[in-house]
């Protein structure tokens, strides 16, 4: 037996393909199916035909029976799982059918004619109850066209066709699964994948030295990934071909195709191209080096395959990016996307095609990494990173290094080659101050951040930040960051509170953080400004034609409704910061300020008098009537004395409340009144200050809230702890109890280093807010005091808070280094857009 | 939480006959569970002069809170509920009816065995009700008890005495007198018209609700003045819970994050529309002059951009020359009215193919509304903040350029007119600017300008000599060289 089957035929079967059996009724194709393939991964018309009518030889059913059996073997290509299809398919229009769903699914169609005798497809057929009553002229028809077809297979548009003739050819036959020529899931690296060179030998070299190459190796065994574009322009493309093809032959390196190898190529096979983009540089270049070198380059470009997918599915090389759906997919148009990119249709005003921004939909799981565009600076998008930064025009010759995500650059020695148009300054496909478009924010959506990786958002939430940013937020211009919502401090078991802060200390020295700052929580409302130093600042740097900044809420609401009071508290804050000496100081002329302002009434009086006072009035004007009939009945002997007492303390409890929110109130005039507390400085021109370590961020807010002459500005009080020193945390409980002793609102308590990594590198919370005993009855009610009440509300699950303090806080900081890097306004939009939209997650609002 | 019943007497007729009414004595006080806490009875003073009964509900709010089992909020029916801040434990609210409709039972079906004539018999009554919340104020409370026989004195109870500039609460002080009433009478009264005052709910209303009430308000509902407000506000919580059940939790949070009311934030439908709405002339006419212009424009593919609760969709459907109708909103919540309004859910397919509803915002510039014959904005500018009409303006002339456009918004000239309006105010709260005809005017021209459009004006409603119609109404067509241009772009 063992010795019939290698003498039998191997047939090799692409692992991603749709495999098109082709054969008579009765000649063996379910029987040869079910022995070389997995039994999911063979769909039979005659099981359709029984799905849809119960009966699987019902001619009538044929048509809708296909229907299903198109749609299923569709769902699994686009799922990446090959597809055996079991039915005659002797008819080419019934083959064209499912090499259209091959290539619309972009993968390898597969023939194998199993031709077997007429008498033998009989016999078999007459051995089957079900098919006793076929005729004979059926399977005649068959046979006719099955040999009409076999010639014609190739030209019809499959890959690969295999003919098996007579029953021991099929019965000897042995199928092996080929992997896909893209498929190199198994190599890991490590990477180091360099951009398009252009002919920039010397560059290259200089390249590669610096990512530790000698002559081509690795000392540590990694592999070079080039990106394709190694031809035209430059002046050295024989002496780029040299190095790349010796370092793939060697298997140090591997490449793929660029467009203009792609078109040279062509040129070497004799076929008549335009010599234009460089391309006769490069056959001049190459009119000097041997035959034989100009063979194997055209062996070598031959041979290149469009794309890559590398370490286990996580990374994909190609020239000009690819699409997640076309990942480790065989096509021609696949080809063409991987060498050319999508364009528009459109030419822009140098006659170039406008390319489709592919990367701004682009959602996919495995990083992408392509060159094509030229750039100023390789930046990540969406999990895509375009490395062509232009070395021919001058720019330089960039490699990124993979896993690390370090890129690497040499820069051009010179302008080789003068661009065309000017590089574009921002990431491709993008366009500075381009609209808004809905796409940016609506729906379910994952956003890529630096601190946190994909931070995602649901679509409900989506939802509701569309209505509260479309219908009541700033000009997003305006709205560059939006502050994350902050978790407090982990519930305490001291009697008589809910929060304490020596927990927020003990969850910080947990994290590994020893200096920690205390905050002084101010009694207001978030407030974010976002300060020009004049109109003609804003309109350049935001472009917005009139103010200069803006002043707004946690949900991006303006404070105040008249345009003239925001300006006149940014006014002030200008003058504040011009006197400090900060626009100089921190070269800048804008900066954006977190902040409390205050009183809170000013904003929530709405909600104080329809809740807050709503509630005190009602406890005053009932316990004094309650207390007199409690007390005329006890006067009488009535057993009251409990019910009396208790009353009493909910009475005290009431005026508690009521003192608790009115420290929150006073009557402002115009901006008399009104008082701001700047905290922190998040960013400036060029520069996030969001890593800025606490007690700089302070100094320099000191020096603002000092130079101001107009009493708006108020410092913020702070005490620093070491988180390890049980004296310095005593000194913190000590500050935190004098303070809300006297009515404050609490203290946030912060790592002072700002953004830090715990010991196992998570990121750590921002900050933790520990509330006083007295605010907290604005919270958890007047009578959350009571020793029962308390000891439900202990039962308190901050997980979910945390997690999504610590989510907004990235997309924040996400927001303020696109801010800062001169992204476009989407991309800054985009995250701004998630911190509102986490905002509407449900998760406790006492919290 | 609270309130007071006394009467008065004679030795013949004690005033502690009280006890047997309410079937409780005057000696003892008395404690019953109820679901939102302990509601206790006790007597002040009860000799055959006087006698007064007081009972008092001690909420449970922390449980009132927890109760729920929804995510987030609590599962509380209504949205205040999930706040422990909160002024039922305080306020005489529908928990205090309940529980006197609890603990008062006996009495109130007018039973007494011991003294079975003493129920039918009126006596001297006076109620007092010290934090009453009253929606619609003393006045009102005066217009639901006096026509019961009751002497009603009521005062405003102040919000807050240290900033007398927030005004009066919403609650009152209440003090009932009569002598005519009996005492079940009197507790019916309470039992329906403290929710009813009250005007919020607790508690999931069940379908023998109307059974209830009708009980209640036994030989003296039918006749009452107020009939219908004290029907619809008993019984509007039925409604209400549909309106809960829909509340968009995620807008909710967001107002919460921002120390806002809800109301604020979820505005998009007015709560008066939230019924079937009564088409008010103007906006009938709104309507007509609008689908006469789409006519006149030979549009049959139509976006209602701001579609609202589906008022302008609906008319659109109902002429068949309107091949694709598409309303768009921002509001989640008035695209769910609008798909009620409408019955998407069962209308039939070749209708439904003709409709669409989802969610957009004219602040963005969206590739779905690109394409179409014509765009309607009826009623839609003046909810922008005017720093914010560019973006509109860009998503709508500039990216989605439909061939013709129509925008109505009121022309404020006109609002010395309407005599309900107080001079200055706009017509509707969430209305960020109003703007008179040159205005408009200014803004459609330059717009068209900018975008290769030509404009027209048409007054909407009588057009008034002086002031002129109460909306305007700008046509915007895409100018015919520009299509021209278009269309030679695109062909190359």
């Amino acid at each position: 037996m063992s010795e019939t089957q290698t003498r039998g035929r191997v047939l090799p079967v692409t692992d991603l393909s749709l495999v098109v059996l082709v054969g008579a009724s009765g000649s063996g194709k379910s029987t040869f199916a079910r022995r070389h393939f997995k039994p999911t991964e063979v769909i039979s018309s005659d099981f359709c035909r029984g799905l849809v009518s119960d009966d699987e030889n019902d001619q009538g059913a044929t048509k809708d029976a296909f229907d299903v059996l198109h749609y299923i073997a569709g769902k699994r290509l686009a799922a990446g799982r090959r597809t055996v299809v079991d039915a005659t398919s002797v008819q080419s229009d019934s083959r064209r059918q499912l090499i259209d769903l091959a290539k619309q699914y972009d993968v390898l169609p597969i023939a194998i004619v199993l031709d077997v005798p007429e008498e033998v497809c009989a016999e078999r057929n007459a051995g089957r109850t079900d098919r006793v009553d076929m005729p004979v002229r059926v399977i005649k028809r068959h046979i006719r066209e099955l040999r009409r077809s076999v010639r014609q297979l190739e030209r019809e548009g499959f890959r690969k066709v295999h003919v098996l003739r007579g029953v021991a050819d099929i019965e000897q036959a042995t199928v092996v699964t080929e992997k896909r020529f893209n498929d190199l899931t198994h190599l890991t690296g490590p990477f180091d994948i360099v951009g398009d060179i252009h002919g920039c030998a010397a560059e290259l070299e200089s390249l590669l030295g610096k990512l530790g190459y000698t002559d081509g190796v690795h000392p540590e065994g990694r592999t070079a990934v080039f990106v394709g574009d190694l031809v035209d322009r430059g002046p050295d493309s024989p002496g780029v071909l040299r190095r790349v093809m010796s370092m793939v032959r060697s298997g140090n390196a591997l490449c793929v195709p660029g467009n203009h190898e792609n078109k040279y190529g062509r040129y070497l096979k004799g076929r008549k191209v335009q010599h234009t983009h460089g391309l006769a540089e490069t056959i001049e270049q190459m009119e000097s080096v041997s035959d034989e070198f100009r063979a194997e380059v055209r062996e070598f470009i031959d041979g290149l395959v469009s794309h890559y997918v590398l370490d286990g599915g996580r990374l994909v090389v190609c020239h000009a990016g690819l699409p997640e759906k076309y990942h480790g997919r065989t096509s021609g148009r696949v080809r063409s996307h991987a060498l050319y990119g999508d364009t528009t249709g459109e030419t822009d005003e140098f006659g170039l095609p406008v390319r489709y921004p592919w990367a701004e939909d682009y959602r996919g799981r495995a990083a992408v990494v392509y060159g094509h565009t030229p750039v100023p600076e390789a930046t990540w998008l969406n999990n895509t990173i375009c490395l062509d930064t232009g070395a021919v025009f001058g720019g330089k010759l960039t490699a990124l290094r993979w896993p690390e995500r370090e890129l690497v650059d040499v820069p051009a020695e010179r302008v080789w080659y003068e661009p065309t148009k000017p590089l574009r300054s921002e990431a491709p496909g993008g366009h500075d101050g381009r609209p808004l478009d809905l796409a940016d924010v609506h729906g379910r959506r994952a956003v890529e951040t630096r601190h946190q990786g994909r931070v995602a958002v649901r679509e409900e939430n989506a939802a509701a930040a569309l209505e509260v940013m479309s219908r009541f937020a700033v000009d997003p211009r305006l709205l560059p960051y939006l502050p994350p919502t902050m978790a407090p401090t982990a519930t305490s078991r001291v009697e008589g509170y809910l929060e304490h802060p020596a927990e927020a200390f003990a969850q910080y020295a947990g994290d590994g953080v020893e200096r920690v700052v205390c905050e002084e929580k101010h009694m207001g409302s978030r407030a974010v400004a976002l300060v020009c130093r004049d109109a003609e600042t804003a309109r350049r740097r935001f472009g917005v034609e009139g103010p200069t900044g803006s002043l707004y809420t946690r949900t991006g609401r303006p404070f105040f409704d008249d345009e003239s009071v925001t300006e006149s508290i940014l006014d002030r804050l200008r003058a504040a910061v011009a006197e400090a000496g900060l626009w100089d100081e921190l070269d800048t002329d804008w900066l954006l300020l977190d902040a409390e302002l205050m009183p809170w009434s000013l904003k929530a009086s709405g909600l104080l008098r329809s809740q807050y006072a709503a509630v005190g009035a009602a406890s005053g004007a009932v316990f004094p009537g309650a207390l007199a009939a409690l007390e005329g009945a006890a006067a009488r002997g009535v057993e009251v004395a409990d019910l009396l007492a208790r009353q009493r303390e909910r009475a005290v409890h009431a005026a508690a409340f009521t003192d608790a929110y009115r420290r929150y109130c006073w009557t402002t005039e115009g901006l008399d009144g009104v008082r701001l507390a700047p905290f922190q400085i998040l960013a400036v021109q060029g520069r996030s200050l969001a890593g800025l370590p606490h007690d700089e961020q302070l100094a320099l807010l000191d020096r603002m809230v000092e130079h101001d002459s107009t009493g708006l500005l108020q410092t913020t009080r702070r005490l620093y702890v070491d988180t390890g020193d049980p004296e310095s945390v005593r000194a913190g409980v000590d500050w935190w109890l004098e303070m809300t002793g006297r009515g404050g609102e609490g203290m946030v308590v912060k790592p002072l280093g700002a953004v830090v990594r715990s010991t196992e590198g998570r990121l750590v919370q921002p900050g933790i807010k520990c509330r006083g005993r007295e605010y907290l009855r604005i919270i958890y009610g007047p009578e959350y005091t009571r020793p029962e009440n308390l000891d439900r509300l202990r039962k308190r699950f901050l997980n979910h808070k945390r997690s999504l303090a610590i989510r907004e806080y990235a997309l924040g900081l996400e927001a303020l280094d696109r801010l800062a890097e001169g992204e476009p306004l989407w991309r800054v939009h985009e995250a701004v857009f998630g911190v509102l939209a986490l905002e509407s997650e449900p998760v406790d609002p006492r919290l | 939480m609270f309130l007071t019943i006394s009467t008065t007497g004679t030795p013949e007729r004690p005033a502690t006959d009280l006890g047997y009414l309410l079937h409780k004595h005057p000696e003892k006080a008395q404690a019953f569970s109820t679901s939102y806490g302990r509601a206790h009875v006790l007597y002040p003073e009860a000799d055959d002069q006087r006698c007064t009964a007081a009972l008092l509900l001690e909420v449970d709010a922390v449980a009132l809170v927890r109760r729920g089992k929804g995510k987030g909020r609590g599962g509380a029916p209504d949205s205040a509920l999930a706040q422990y801040v909160n002024d039922r434990p305080y306020a005489a609210s529908s928990l205090l009816a309940v529980a006197l409709s609890a603990v008062f039972s006996s009495a109130m079906r007018a039973v007494c065995a011991a003294k079975p004539e003493l129920p039918s018999q009126p006596r001297p009554l006076r109620i007092e009700v010290p934090a009453l919340p009253a929606r619609g104020g003393p006045e009102l409370v005066r217009r639901l008890f006096e026509p019961l026989g009751w002497t009603v004195t009521v005062e405003p109870v102040a919000l807050d005495s240290e900033f007398p500039e927030w005004g009066d609460s919403r609650y009152v002080r209440l003090e009932l007198e009569s002598t005519q009433l009996t005492v079940a009478e009197a507790l019916r009264h309470l039992y329906v018209l403290l929710p009813v005052l009250d005007d919020a709910k607790h508690y999931w209303v069940a379908s023998d609700e109307v059974d209830k009430l009708l009980r209640a308000g036994e030989g003296w509902l039918p006749g009452h003045p107020e009939q219908k407000l004290i029907t619809s506000r008993y019984l509007s919580r039925r409604w209400s819970l549909t309106r809960e059940a829909m509340e968009r939790l995620e807008l909710v949070r967001l107002a919460e994050a921002d120390d806002s009311e809800v109301e604020d934030i979820d505005n998009a439908v007015e709560a008066e529309t939230e019924t079937e709405e009564k088409p008010t002339p103007l906006a009938v006419q709104r309507r007509e002059a609008i689908l006469e212009a789409l006519r006149a424009a030979g549009a049959a593919r139509v976006l209602d951009l701001g579609c609202g609760q589906g008022q302008l969709v609906q008319a659109l459907l109902k002429d068949p020359k309107f091949t694709e109708i598409v309303g768009v909103d921002v509001s989640v919540r008035a695209l769910t009215i609008a798909s009620r309004r409408l019955k998407l859910d069962r209308m039939g397919e070749r209708m439904a193919s003709r409709v669409q509803l989802f969610q957009g915002s004219l602040a963005y510039t969206d590739k779905r509304l690109k394409g179409y014959d014509a765009a309607v904005l009826s009623e839609v500018i003046e909810h922008l903040d005017l720093p914010r009409l560019p973006a509109l303006e860009y998503a709508v002339f500039g990216a989605a350029r439909p061939r013709t456009v129509l925008v109505t918004t009121p022309n404020v000239e006109y609002n010395v007119r309407w005599e309900s309006l107080p001079a200055g105010h706009v017509r509707h709260g969430d209305h960020r600017f109003e703007w008179t005809r040159q205005e408009f005017r200014a803004w459609a021209s330059a717009v068209a300008e900018r975008h290769g459009y030509d404009v027209e004006f048409v007054p909407v409603g009588p057009d008034d000599p002086e002031v002129g119609p109460p909306t305007q109404m700008a046509v915007f067509t895409l100018g015919t060289a520009v299509i021209r241009t278009e269309k030679e772009a695109k062909a190359a």
